[in-house]
C-alpha cells in the first residue's frame, strides 16, 4: 500500500510512490538521494536531520514523507546558489564551526533560520536558537562565532 | 576567525581554515549510511532485553515468513566465527569468550542474539520484532562494588567473584611515607560511567565478492587497519583480501577504536547471502552497545607534610568493566595508575586496581581514557589537602610541581615526563582571572550570602600513544608521500581522522617542508587498499606520531628531489626552496614539476636511484609526550535551585608547538564541553536489574549550546623534545582539565558550609540537597 506524493526539493519537483510510514528523512536520503541531512537520533532530539520545510527549520526524522506532499523543501545541498556558498556555510568554514561534520548540515539550516528571524542576535540568542541541535565536537563556541560572522556579513 | 592563505608563506602556526570543510558544509561528504550498493540488503540486530538470562529457544519462523526477508542468523549459525577481540593483556587476566551472537546465555541488555537481513530497512525492523526468543531471566548485577561483594550474582558463572584481574603498581617507600606523614587525607571519589555519543552512530556496509574471495567493509572506525587485521582473523580471511574503509566518520572520541561484533557479523552476513549488506546502529543501540567510558570508584589517601608537600599517594581503583572485555577495556585503569601522580613530584605511590565484571556494556577508551579519572582524583585530593591545611589551592600546587630543571622527569609510575613548565599556565590563568581580586570578590560575595567558588585544575596527560612496547597493537605510525608526475603532492597517512582536521595540518607540514602551496597537497587516509598499514587516530597521537612520520618521509623525499635536481642542473651544489631546486653556483632552477616529469619519464636516472618520487616512513616514537595546563573556573551556586552558573572558564593549555591554532582551539572547546558534561550533567544509570535508564538523548544530558560557558582559551608553549615537530597533542586536554576544575570550584563555593567533596555529576537536585542539608534552618 503506497501513496503518491509530489514535492519540491531544492527547486526541483519530485514525484514518488511511498509507504505511508516512510519517514521524511528516509525519503530525502534514500528515495530522493539527498544525503546531506543526517540521522543522529531518530527521536527529534539531535537536529542532524534539520531541513527547511515551507520556510521553517524542521527535524525531518519526525515527519512522514506523505506529510510533505505539496511542500517546498530546502536541504543543505540546496543552500549554495550558482556555485556560491551561502553566507552561513562560508561562516562555518571560516570560523571552524565544523569538526566531524555530522551535525553540520542540520546546524547550518537551523542557524540560517535563526538569522532569518533575528538578523542581529546576541550570544545568548544564538545559543538559544541552536539549542535543538547537538554538536558533540565543537563545544558550540566556534558555531556561535560562525553565526555572529554570518550575521555581520548579512549587515555588511 | 581563520586566515585565508593566498600566497606561499610558512603555514605552521597559522589559523588556516580547514581543507575538509567544503564537503561538510555542503552536505556532500560520504558517511557510511550514505553508501548505497547495487542489491544492498539491510540488517537489524535482535538484542536481549535482559541483563542476564538463559536463552531457552529462538523461533525465527515468523520473521522468515515476512516478504523481503532474506535470512535470519542466530548464535549457532556463527559459532566458528570470532570471538570479538580484546587486545589488552594483564597478568592473570580473565577474558570471557565473547561470541559474535549470544548462544545459550545473554550477559547484558542489548546483547546481540540474532540478525535479520531484508531488502529494506523497514522490513528488517519488522522482522527483527517478529523473532521470538524465550528467556529464563537470571539475577544480574550492575554496580561494580556490589559485584565484588560476597554473594553477588556471578556475571560469568565460572568466576563467582566477578573479578577479571587485580593489578598492583608501587614505587618508592609508601608505608614509610604514611608512617612519617604529618597529615593524611582520604576520600572516596567516583568517576561515573559516560556515553561517548559521537553524532554519527556506528555503521557498516559489507560487500563480498565471492569470485575474488575479497570483502570490503565500510565502517565508522578510528582504526581501519586494526579492524582489517582483527576482522580478517575472525572471519578466516587473508588480510590482503579484506579492504576496510573508514569513509567520513562522524566523531568517535575513543568509542570507534574497538573492533565490534557488528563489523565481524556484517562480513559474515555478506559472505552468507552473497549480497552487500548495510547495518546502521540506532541511537538507542549506540547507548546500549557502543562502549562506555570511565566507571571508576576510587579510594584515595594522600600523605603530606604540614607545609603542603605531598609525600605519598595511595589509590585503590574499582573499575567497572562491564560483562565483556572490549578491545582495550582492562588497559584503561592502568593508564589511570600511570597518571596518578599528576604534575606532582612525589615518588611514593601505590595503586591497586580491581577489574569488576558487571551485567553492563563494556567500558573502554572514551576521550582521555583513564587520564581524566586519575586527574580528577589527584586534583580533588590536592584541594582536599589544601582545605585541610588551610592553604591556597594555587600555592599547594606550586609547591608540589615538578621543577623545570628536573625534566626529563622520571615518575614513580615509570614514565618519563618529556618537558614542562608547570607553573607557567597556572600563573597565566591566574593572571587572566585576576586571582587576587577574584578571591576578594568571593569573600565580599560570601559576606552577602552568595555562594561563589573559584576552582582550578593543573593537569597533565599522556599523549602521542605511543612507544610500541607500551601499546597493545604497535604504537608507531606511517606516512607515504609522493610527488605525482604533475608535480602535485599526495600524502597517505596511517592515522584515520574523524573531525580532527589532519587533512589540513598535514598539508601544512608537507607544504612547509616542500615549499609548495597548501592546495598542491592532497592528504588521503582511512582506506586500507590505498594507504600503507597504519595504527589510527586515538590517544592524541595523530600529529605527534603520524605528523612526525610524515615529517621524516618528507625528509627522505627531499633527499630524492635534490638528487634529481642535481642531475637536471648538472651540479652537486643544489638547494631546495619554494617548490624548486636551485643550483647555488649558477642560480639556475628546476621546478618540482620538471623534476617529477624527469623522475617518471626516466630518460636518465641519478646513480643509485630508482624512477619515481615516493618516500615511505614508519616512525617509532621513543617516548610519549606529556601536555599539561591549568584551568580556572569561577562559579556561582543558586541555593534556591541548585543551579550552577559558570561565570568564567579560563583554559591555559600547553600542547607543545601549535601548527594550527584554529584547530587547537576547537579541540580545547570540544574537550572542555565533554569534561563539563561529566562534571555537571552526564551519567549512565543502570538500575539494579541492569536495565539502562539513560537509554536515549531524552534521559542522557549531553551539553547543548545554552549550557556551555564562553571558554577563554589560551596557551603556553613548551615544545616536546620527543619529536622534531615539537608537538605534544591536544585532543583530550580539555576533557582532562575540565571536570576537576569545575568540581573544585563548586566545592569551593560550598566549602564554608563544611562541604569537602561532591561526586559527579553535580546535578541541580544534588547540589540543592547538599546546600539545604548544610545550611541550618532549611528543609533537607
Amino acid at each position: 500500500m503506497t501513496q503518491s506524493i509530489t514535492l519540491t526539493i531544492n527547486g526541483t519537483s519530485y514525484s514518488h510512490e511511498v509507504e505511508p510510514r516512510l519517514l521524511l528523512i528516509h525519503y530525502l536520503r534514500e528515495v530522493a538521494g539527498f544525503t546531506g541531512p543526517h540521522i543522529g537520533c531518530e527521536t527529534s532530539l539531535c537536529g542532524a536531520c534539520t531541513v527547511e520545510f515551507e520556510g521553517k527549520a524542521v527535524k525531518s526524522c519526525t515527519m512522514f514523507a506523505v506529510q510533505a506532499d505539496g511542500a517546498n523543501i530546502v536541504t543543505i545541498e540546496g543552500l549554495a546558489t550558482n556555485g556560491k556558498l551561502h553566507a552561513m556555510q562560508e561562516a562555518f568554514w571560516n570560523e571552524h564551526g565544523a569538526q566531524c561534520g555530522f551535525c553540520t548540515p542540520g546546524m547550518i539550516m537551523t542557524s540560517k533560520q535563526l538569522l532569518d528571524r533575528n538578523p542581529d542576535p546576541t550570544e545568548a540568542e544564538i545559543r538559544h536558537g541552536i539549542e535543538g541541535n547537538i554538536c558533540r565536537c565543537t563545544g558550540y563556541q566556534h558555531i556561535v562565532n560562525a553565526v555572529r560572522a554570518a550575521a555581520k556579513a548579512g549587515r555588511a | 576567525m581563520s586566515t585565508i592563505i593566498t600566497k606561499r608563506e610558512t603555514l605552521a602556526g597559522k589559523r588556516i581554515r580547514r581543507k575538509e570543510d567544503p564537503r561538510l558544509i555542503t552536505g556532500t561528504a560520504t558517511y557510511v549510511d550514505d553508501i548505497k550498493l547495487p542489491g544492498m540488503h539491510y540488517a537489524m540486530v535482535v538484542r536481549s532485553p535482559h541483563a542476564a538470562a538463559n536463552i531457552r529457544s529462538i523461533n525465527t519462523k515468523a520473521a522468515l515468513a515476512i516478504k523481503g526477508v532474506a535470512a535470519v542468523f542466530t548464535g549457532k549459525d556463527i559459532e566458528g566465527v570470532g570471538p570479538v577481540p580484546c587486545g589488552a593483556a594483564l597478568p592473570g587476566l580473565r577474558v570471557p569468550h565473547h561470541t559474535i551472537l549470544a548462544t545459550d546465555r545473554v550477559y547484558l541488555v542489548g546483547h546481540p542474539v540474532a540478525v535479520v537481513v531484508a531488502t529494506d530497512r523497514y522490513i528488517a525492523q519488522d522482522a527483527a520484532e517478529a523473532v521470538e526468543i524465550d528467556y529464563e531471566v537470571l539475577p544480574a548485577v550492575a554496580d561494580p562494588e556490589k559485584a565484588l561483594a560476597p554473594g553477588a550474582p556471578p556475571v560469568h558463572p565460572q568466576w563467582p567473584d566477578n573479578t577479571a584481574f587485580n593489578f598492583h603498581q608501587e614505587g618508592g617507600e609508601v608505608d614509610k611515607a604514611f608512617a612519617d606523614a604529618e597529615v593524611v587525607v582520604k576520600q572516596r571519589i567516583t568517576s561515573q560511567r559516560l556515553i561517548p555519543m559521537a553524532m554519527e552512530t556506528r555503521g557498516v556496509v559489507a560487500d563480498w565478492r565471492a569470485a575474488e574471495r575479497s570483502l570490503t567493509l565500510f565502517t565508522s572506525t578510528q582504526a581501519p587497519h586494526l579492524v582489517r587485521s582483527l576482522v580478517a582473523q575472525c572471519l578466516g580471511l587473508d588480510d590482503n583480501r579484506l579492504r576496510v574503509v573508514a569513509p567520513e566518520v562522524g566523531g568517535g572520541f575513543g568509542s570507534k577504536i574497538d573492533t565490534y561484533a557488528e563489523e565481524i557479523l556484517m562480513g559474515f552476513v555478506a559472505m552468507k547471502i552473497n549480497k552487500p549488506v548495510k547495518w546502521i546502529e540506532t541511537r538507542r543501540e549506540n547507548f546500549l552497545c557502543t562502549i562506555h567510558g570511565r566507571g571508576h570508584v576510587d579510594y584515595y589517601e594522600l600523605a603530606a607534610k604540614r607545609d603542603g608537600e605531598i609525600t605519598a599517594i595511595k589509590l585503590k581503583i574499582i573499575q567497572d568493566l562491564g560483562a565483556f572485555l572490549s578491545l582495550l577495556t582492562p588497559a584503561i585503569p592502568t593508564l589511570s595508575v600511570l597518571m596518578m601522580p599528576g604534575l606532582y613530584r612525589t615518588k611514593n605511590i601505590r595503586a591497586d586496581v580491581v577489574g569488576a565484571f558487571t551485567n553492563c556494556m563494556a567500558t573502554d577508551a572514551y576521550r582521555g581514557a583513564g587520564r581524566p579519572e586519575a586527574t580528577h582524583g589527584i586534583e580533588r585530593m590536592i584541594d582536599i589537602l589544601a582545605a585541610e591545611l588551610k592553604m591556597d589551592p594555587a600555592e599547594i600546587r606550586l609547591k608540589n610541581f615538578v621543577r623545570n630543571e628536573e625534566f626529563p622527569f622520571p615518575t614513580a609510575t615509570g614514565l618519563i615526563y618529556d618537558s614542562g613548565d608547570y607553573a607557567a599556565p597556572l600563573h597565566k590563568a591566574m593572571g587572566i582571572v585576576d586571582y587576587k581580586t577574584a578571591r576578594k570578590e568571593q569573600a565580599e560575595g560570601r559576606a552577602k550570602g552568595k555562594l561563589l567558588g573559584i576552582g582550578m585544575s593543573t593537569y597533565g596527560e599522556i599523549c602521542a600513544f605511543g612507544p610500541s612496547p607500551a601499546t597493545p597493537a604497535g604504537g608507531w605510525e606511517s606516512a607515504q608521500v609522493k610527488i605525482e608526475p604533475s608535480g602535485k603532492v599526495t600524502v597517505m597517512t596511517g592515522i584515520s581522522p574523524h573531525g580532527q582536521g589532519e587533512e589540513t595540518t598535514f598539508s601544512q607540514i608537507a607544504a612547509d617542508e616542500l615549499g609548495v602551496d597548501l592546495d598542491d597537497v592532497l592528504v588521503l587516509h582511512g582506506d586500507t587498499s590505498i594507504v600503507q598499514y597504519g595504527i589510527g587516530t586515538f590517544g592524541s597521537r595523530s600529529t605527534a606520531v603520524g605528523g612526525t612520520a610524515l615529517y621524516f618521509a618528507l625528509q627522505e623525499l627531499k633527499t630524492k628531489l635534490k638528487k634529481w635536481g642535481a642531475l637536471l642542473l648538472d651540479s652537486e651544489d643544489v638547494m631546495l626552496a619554494d617548490g624548486q631546486c636551485t643550483c647555488n653556483k649558477s642560480g639556475k632552477s628546476v621546478s618540482f614539476k620538471e623534476i617529477a616529469f624527469a623522475a617518471y619519464r626516466a630518460m636518465k636516472v641519478p646513480p643509485n636511484m630508482e624512477p619515481g618520487l615516493v618516500a615511505t616512513y614508519f616512525w617509532e616514537p621513543p617516548n610519549f609526550t606529556f601536555p599539561f595546563g591549568a584551568h580556572i573556573v569561577i562559579t556561582e551556586v543558586d541555593r534556591e535551585t541548585g543551579d550552577i552558573d559558570i561565570k568564567r572558564y579560563v583554559a591555559v593549555d600547553d600542547c607543545g608547538r601549535i601548527l594550527n591554532p584554529l584547530i587547537v582551539d576547537g579541540q580545547v572547546h570540544g574537550g572542555v564541553a565533554q569534561g563539563l558534561g561529566q562534571a555537571l550533567w552526564e551519567g549512565v544509570v543502570y538500575d539494579d536489574n541492569g536495565q539502562l535508564l539513560t537509554g536515549e538523548l531524552m534521559d542522557y544530558a549531553v551539553p547543548r549550546a545554552p549550557m556551555m560557558p564562553w571558554i577563554e582559551s589560551s596557551h603556553t608553549v613548551t615544545p616536546s623534545p620527543v619529536n622534531p615537530l615539537g608537538v605534544k597533542g591536544v585532543g583530550e586536554a580539555g576533557t582532562i582539565g575540565a571536570s576537576p576544575a569545575v568540581v573544585n570550584s563548586v566545592v569551593d563555593a560550598l566549602s564554608h558550609l563544611g562541604v569537602r567533596h561532591i561526586d559527579m555529576p553535580l546535578t541541580p537536585e544534588k547540589i540543592w540537597q547538599i546546600v539545604s542539608k548544610h545550611e541550618s534552618g532549611r528543609p533537607a
